[in-house]
Parts: C-alpha cells; sequence; structure tokens
C-alpha cells in the first residue's frame, strides 16, 4: 500500500493562511458576533464577507456597492483606489491564491464525481460575470443612490459568499435566534443560490469565479496591467496550446482576463516559456532568459 | 514595453491619490462603518 504523503501545493497553503488571516477573529465564532475593530476599515483582496464572524477587514466588493450607493453625497474615491491598488499589484492573482471562496471551490471539486470540461458554451458563459458587475455591482446601486435607497444589488440577491460565511455562521450560533427568526423569503432565494452554486462547484471548476464573481471580473479588466502573475516569454513559446489545454478556466491564452494566475500551467509548458513574476523577478519556472526578455503574451 | 511601465506608474499615483482622498473624504469611515454592522444584505434578511 503506498503510505506516501501528498505535499500541499505552495498554492494551497497560502490560499488556506489567507483564508485564515482574513477570519483571524476566532472569538467571533464561538460568541456568534461580528469583529468591530478599526482595521475593518481596510479591505482585503478577496471576496470575504465582513459579516463573517471572525472577518477583521471589509469585503471590497460589498464596500465598493455601498460605496456607489452613497455616490450621491460622497464620491467613491476610497474603495476605487484600493481595488485600482489591487488589480494593479496582483490582478487575478487574488483570484487564485487569495480567495477563500475560490479555495472552497477548488476543494469541492475535488469530490471524485464525473467533470463538466471546458467548451466554447463555457467560454461564453463566462463573459455573464462582466454583466453581472454591470447590472448588480454599478447599475442596481446607482439607480437607487439617487433615490437614497442604499441597495447593494449583488450582497442582496446574489453573493454565496456572503450567504455562507455570514448568515450560515451567524444563524447557526445558539445567541443568534433574532438573526434566525428575521430570515424570510429573501434568505430562502439566497441559501438556494448557495447551494446550487456549491453543487456546481463540485461538477464544473470554479463555477462562480468563471461565470458569477463580479470582483474576478474587475480585476481581469486590469489583467494585461498586474505586475504579479504567469508570463509568456514569446521567444520560447511554440503556440503548441499545452496551457491552455491543462487550464481549468476558459483562457484563450495564458495570463488573460480568465487566467486566475495558479500556475498549473508552468512545469507543463515543454519549452519552459512560462514564469510567474513579479515584473523581472522570476519566482516561479525556469525561463530560458537568453533568448530575450519575458514578455506577457497577451 | 516602456509605455505600458508609465501607465502602470501613472495608475499606481492615481490609486493612491484616490485612497488619500477617500480618507480625507470620509470614505474610509463609511467601509468601517457598514463593516462594523452585521450586513443584512449579505445574509438575506435585509
Amino acid at each position: 500500500m503506498d503510505r506516501t504523503v501528498k505535499k500541499p501545493l505552495t498554492r494551497r497553503l497560502i490560499q488556506l493562511y489567507s483564508a485564515l488571516l482574513y477570519n483571524a477573529h476566532l472569538k467571533g465564532f464561538t460568541e456568534g458576533k461580528i469583529y468591530t475593530g478599526n482595521i475593518k476599515s481596510v479591505c482585503v483582496p478577496g471576496l470575504n464577507c465582513y459579516s463573517c464572524p471572525g472577518a477583521i477587514a471589509a469585503c471590497p466588493l460589498g464596500s465598493l456597492q455601498n460605496a456607489v450607493s452613497a455616490s450621491a453625497d460622497r464620491p467613491a474615491f476610497y474603495i476605487v483606489g484600493i481595488l485600482l491598488l489591487f488589480a494593479l499589484l496582483l490582478g487575478r492573482v487574488v483570484c487564485g491564491f487569495l480567495c477563500p471562496f475560490g479555495l472552497i471551490q477548488e476543494l469541492l471539486h475535488k469530490i471524485p464525481t464525473k467533470k463538466l470540461k471546458k467548451s466554447k458554451l463555457t467560454r461564453k458563459l463566462s463573459y455573464t460575470k462582466y454583466a453581472i458587475l454591470a447590472v448588480f455591482v454599478f447599475l442596481i446601486p446607482a439607480y437607487f443612490a439617487f433615490r437614497r435607497l442604499p441597495l447593494p444589488g449583488f450582497c442582496k440577491y446574489i453573493c454565496p459568499a456572503g450567504t455562507l460565511e455570514g448568515a450560515v455562521l451567524l444563524m447557526l450560533h445558539p445567541n443568534n435566534g433574532d438573526l434566525r427568526a428575521m430570515a424570510g423569503s429573501l434568505f430562502v432565494w439566497k441559501f438556494a443560490v448557495l447551494i446550487a452554486m456549491l453543487v456546481a462547484c463540485v461538477f464544473i471548476f470554479r463555477a462562480f469565479c468563471r461565470f458569477v464573481c463580479p470582483l474576478g471580473a474587475l480585476y481581469g479588466l486590469m489583467s494585461r496591467l498586474a505586475l504579479i502573475g504567469v508570463k509568456v516569454d514569446k521567444g520560447n513559446c511554440t503556440d503548441c496550446g499545452a496551457c491552455v489545454r491543462v487550464c481549468g478556466m476558459d483562457i484563450a491564452s495564458v495570463g488573460d482576463h480568465e487566467c486566475v494566475h495558479c500556475g498549473d500551467c508552468i512545469d507543463i509548458c515543454p519549452t519552459k516559456a512560462i514564469t510567474f513574476s513579479a515584473g523581472k523577478i522570476v519566482l516561479r519556472g525556469s525561463a530560458i532568459k537568453e533568448r530575450g526578455h519575458l514578455n506577457e503574451k497577451q | 514595453m516602456r509605455k505600458k511601465n508609465l501607465i502602470f506608474a501613472l495608475l499606481i499615483i492615481v490609486s493612491v491619490g484616490f485612497i488619500v482622498l477617500g480618507i480625507v473624504n470620509g470614505g474610509a469611515l463609511d467601509v468601517l462603518a457598514k463593516a462594523v454592522r452585521i450586513c443584512s444584505e449579505c445574509i438575506g434578511i435585509g
């Protein structure tokens, strides 16, 4: 019997540590209360509900919707600046390494079942998240902002991370009977969305990231400029397509707006043309540097 | 490549500038005010 223990991926450990760091207020889980310290004026880069009992910082997507909701009174400089900075430095590396909900999805996908492979249809469906970003994160909150009714559309009607990390974890606590009593048809809807997403993730790799997540969409818009991520050395690339085939996301090329920079393609590349880099500093991979500088493929 | 670096540097400056402006105009306090209360929308009761 093979008793060798598989070493966890560095990426998996980073995902786990970041999830723990985002939710380091462990007392919140035992008391059924959320953290109320001043650090909560800072946003984490990944999707993590600020109503999770463990959350020590704010959710960038929730904060963005609330800033749009308040935009009639106050321009949303703060959250736009934070999101822009995250997008420029990390881009969708956030999705691959620093998102607790991404980690949950990847773990669910490890359940051994038949998997739905990516196709032209899933590639088309991956654009749904941009529509969700426009409608639920910007248009709905902006429309109601001018009626003085704050309405964070994505949080309220869709966000499964909020339902899982916020609602379920808070409502399960015996001290929060009042919250359970307030749960009505909206909660039933959100819980159904959560279950549908979790089940989908068992069969479809990162279903929420690929088709729904507006935060990933937002970071994806800046993916060409992001400092850190996988880069392709055009000089060494033979366009064999092995990287695109091995990727679980709906990428057209490595490093595009759908790429979460997990780095699974690095070891697959027959010419070692792919590296994980921060600017010119190669963090992983072995590009043959004599043949030129590293360039992004796109 | 130089053009890309220039755009990157400009956007970094813009983002830091926005964060500073946001702290000055009270945007950071708005984030804090929302984050320290249970978000009724997030948990599906509001």
